[in-house]
């Protein structure tokens, strides 16, 4: 490719875009993520209390409670609930594991049309791929750092 | 010769003989509702994927406009047509259920002017006789091409755009009533530096300024002469940034200029900037303004649709997006 470099971009009209921009209403967003990613999480305290009761403890009562949020989070996305939960709540429905089961979820159901195993299967991982790539890498690094403290 | 600057003269003013749209339900809630020939309930259209959904559209749109020009299939002379997915499937895939000859496209969203200005050429030359302008895009399949897939819990950016369901055809031929197709700009690519993906407006304004003052001095004409200048899909943003541009450079468009994105929608709430997609433009042309227009109301229109020519591969590598516009004159 060549001509287009950083260098002969319209610097006056990328200044001047900025200023026509709509501004992102961050307060507003922060509140909404804070509101529903803080009732996920109470609901998922209500689960493991429940799971509590119910005698488990330890390992599988933090396994158990995060299957069935997973479970939660897969099943409102097929049910086309979770992307306008997402739309309102931004980060506040992507951090909690909810939002893991939905980023893996929304691709396999996509991607269905072009196969099982091609399709459904391959392309599963296509935005999950890089928060378990990025996530296992963090784990190795705060691993390490623990290691030596 | 009757070309000046980069526009093109039909002096045998080739006639839009007939015109026909197909919108997604979304779509129908709003401006084109009523003007469109036939609005889905269903955006699958009865369809397995979008993608067949699509071409359905598409071809449905095409079929109509035939329909209705009193042609026969087999008195079109060429399929001029194009849309948004890799390899312009929909478009190639609908054409191989008529026995007319299709010149495949790609303009991006300015899809349907080109094909216009394209068919006027060959139609006013006299090497054809008819010829059929059409395109579409939908909502789901885009996304899942230039985004994420449907379900993904994410928020749309303030400056994001809404992809139109919708497909729209026209069939061009040398006699007959109908609205002219006087002369034709064809467009430069215009690149200014923007590389968000989801501010297309501002990508794209430069390249619709820029077709548009070319043909005000190729035709020697300013904004008051025509009833309507419409663009394609700038959204509310992009639009706001072409009349800055075209008011630097002398031409006040601000009277005259509606946005077929900015319009589209009957709420412009969580479709923030309004419609895109190359069936935007596509769909309001065949539908409202050009029944507007056949009922006298629009005397002369100028149209450049616009569209943004990046890939996801493209925007990817960090590259900015290359835009275009290709206008054409419309007169009754």
């Amino acid at each position: 490719m060549t001509g287009r470099t950083r260098e002969n971009y319209n610097r006056n009209y990328l200044e001047y875009v900025k200023t026509q921009d709509p501004p992102t209403k961050h307060f507003k967003n922060c509140l909404a993520a804070f509101g529903v990613g803080g009732f996920i999480c109470c609901i998922g305290q209500f689960i493991r209390y429940m799971l509590g009761y119910a005698g488990l403890s330890g390992d599988e009562l933090a396994g158990s409670t995060s299957v069935i949020l997973i479970f939660i989070g897969c099943l409102l996305t097929g049910l086309g609930v979770y992307d306008r939960i997402g739309r309102y709540a931004g980060a506040g429905s992507i951090v909690p594991i909810t939002g893991f089961a939905n980023s893996v979820t929304s691709p396999a159901i996509e991607f269905k049309t072009e196969g099982w195993i091609y399709g459904m299967a391959a392309k599963m991982f296509t935005v999950a791929g890089a928060i378990i790539v990025f996530g296992v890498f963090s784990g190795v690094i705060v691993g390490l750092v623990y290691l030596f403290l | 010769m009757n070309k000046k600057g980069n526009t093109i003269f039909f002096e045998n003013a080739p006639r839009i003989t007939s015109f026909a749209a197909v919108c997604g339900s979304k779509e129908s809630e709003g401006i084109i509702g009523s003007y469109a020939d036939i609005a889905l309930s269903d955006d699958m259209y009865g369809e397995s994927t979008y993608e067949k959904a699509e071409c359905k559209m598409l071809s449905t749109a095409i079929s109509l406009a035939v329909k209705k020009s009193g042609y026969k299939e087999n008195e079109v002379d060429v399929l001029f047509s194009g849309d948004l997915l890799n390899q312009i499937i929909s478009a190639s895939f609908a054409a191989r259920d008529y026995n007319f000859p299709f010149l495949g496209v790609y303009s991006a969203c300015s899809t349907m002017s080109e094909s216009m200005l394209l068919a006027a050429a060959l139609v006013n030359a006299g090497y054809i006789n008819s010829a059929v302008a059409a395109t579409g895009s939908h909502f789901a399949s885009a996304e899942r091409q230039y985004r994420y897939p449907l379900e993904l819990g994410c928020t749309r950016p303030p400056q994001a755009q809404w992809t139109v369901t919708g497909a729209g055809a026209n069939l061009i031929s040398s006699g007959g009533r109908g609205v002219k197709i006087v002369n034709g700009t064809m467009g430069r690519v215009c690149d200014f530096g923007v590389t968000d993906v989801n501010n297309m407006g501002a990508a794209m304004a430069p390249a619709a300024a820029d077709t548009l003052i070319r043909h005000f001095k190729d035709t020697e004409t300013s904004p008051e002469d025509y009833d309507l200048i419409l663009t394609g899909d700038l959204g509310a943003l992009g639009s706001r940034i072409l009349k800055d541009l075209t008011w630097e450079k002398g031409f006040d468009v601000s009277e005259k200029h509606v946005d077929c994105g900015e319009i589209i929608y009957k709420v412009i709430e969580s479709e923030f900037q309004g419609g895109s997609g190359a069936g935007c433009s596509a769909t309001v042309l065949n539908s409202y303004v050009l029944t507007k227009m056949s009922a006298g109301l629009y005397g002369r229109v100028l149209f450049a649709a616009t569209g943004a020519l990046l890939s996801t591969v493209s925007s990817g590598q960090g590259e900015s997006i290359p835009c275009i516009s290709h206008a054409v004159q419309l007169e009754n």
